[in-house]
């Protein structure tokens, strides 16, 4: 609890809860973490729901005609997007656990969700 | 208050934009000002120019133009989302070696910078999506 409380402090929270390549939600969503990130913000990502296989290990790109999000998520570091907020409930829901995730994450429980929503000023919901 | 809209639905397939426009109305009735209406996702598909629903449908591209003329509602459209779906406006038309443009004003492409920069500058920013 003191993690999120403390380190849920920013401009920008944007939400992810599509999976990758079913559709453009996540990259259209992730194209606006960076954009808020070039433009100096402090951003937040909240994987949710479906969300949470975004972070999936091992995602290629190019069979599915989808460019796919792996590499985005590489690039986040580069863009100071650290805060990688997961809900375990969708990660349990789903079979998953943080070692199956590409990034290390910050795990949430769904009555900490509310000080996370709190604790931005700005919340975009993909 | 001062409203921004997000609309990240496409017309006629998802209730989105139908809703953001019902809002829009309410928000005016009631002495409010819709200051942007911002269009993301498939959400710009609301800006197709050549849109030509049956008589019989509500005309949603038409209602957003009026939202403008009538309200001075500025109308603005995420570049990136839309170039990739084929809505182009005269210059990016040229551009990119198309004929003709399926994205004319009051219509504006612009960037995602902008949206973020409508989050701060009205009162409260209320997403549509489908």
């Amino acid at each position: 609890m003191s993690e999120i409380t403390e380190a849920s402090h920013g401009d920008l929270l944007v939400m992810l809860r599509h999976a990758p390549h079913g559709g453009l939600w996540l990259r259209e969503a992730l194209d606006l973490a960076l954009v808020g990130a070039a433009f100096g913000q402090s951003v937040s990502l909240l994987l949710m729901g479906d969300g949470v296989w975004a972070l999936l290990q091992g995602q290629g790109s190019g069979p599915l005609g989808q460019k796919g999000s792996q590499s985005t998520f590489e690039m986040l570091e580069m863009y100071d997007i650290e805060r990688l907020y997961v809900d375990v409930d969708s990660l349990a829901a789903r079979g998953l656990t943080r070692d199956d995730l590409l990034l290390p994450v910050i795990e949430v429980s769904t009555p900490e969700l509310s000080t996370v929503l709190a604790g931005h000023r700005q919340i975009f919901n993909f | 208050m001062r409203y921004a809209l997000l609309v990240l639905g496409g017309p006629y397939s998802h209730q989105a934009a139908h809703s953001a426009l019902r809002f829009a109305h309410a928000a005016i009735a009631r002495g409010h000002r819709v200051g942007t209406v911002f269009f993301y996702h498939d959400g710009v598909y609301n800006a197709a120019h050549f849109a030509a629903p049956p008589q019989d449908e509500p005309h949603l591209v038409d209602a957003w133009r009026e939202l403008q003329r009538t309200q001075g509602t500025v109308l603005q459209v995420c570049v990136a989302a839309a170039l990739r779906r084929g809505l182009l406006d005269a210059r990016e038309a040229e551009r990119h070696g198309k004929s003709g443009a399926s994205l004319e004003s009051p219509f504006e492409l612009t960037g995602l910078g902008q949206l973020l920069d409508i989050g701060q500058t009205h009162e409260r920013l209320i997403t549509f999506a489908p």
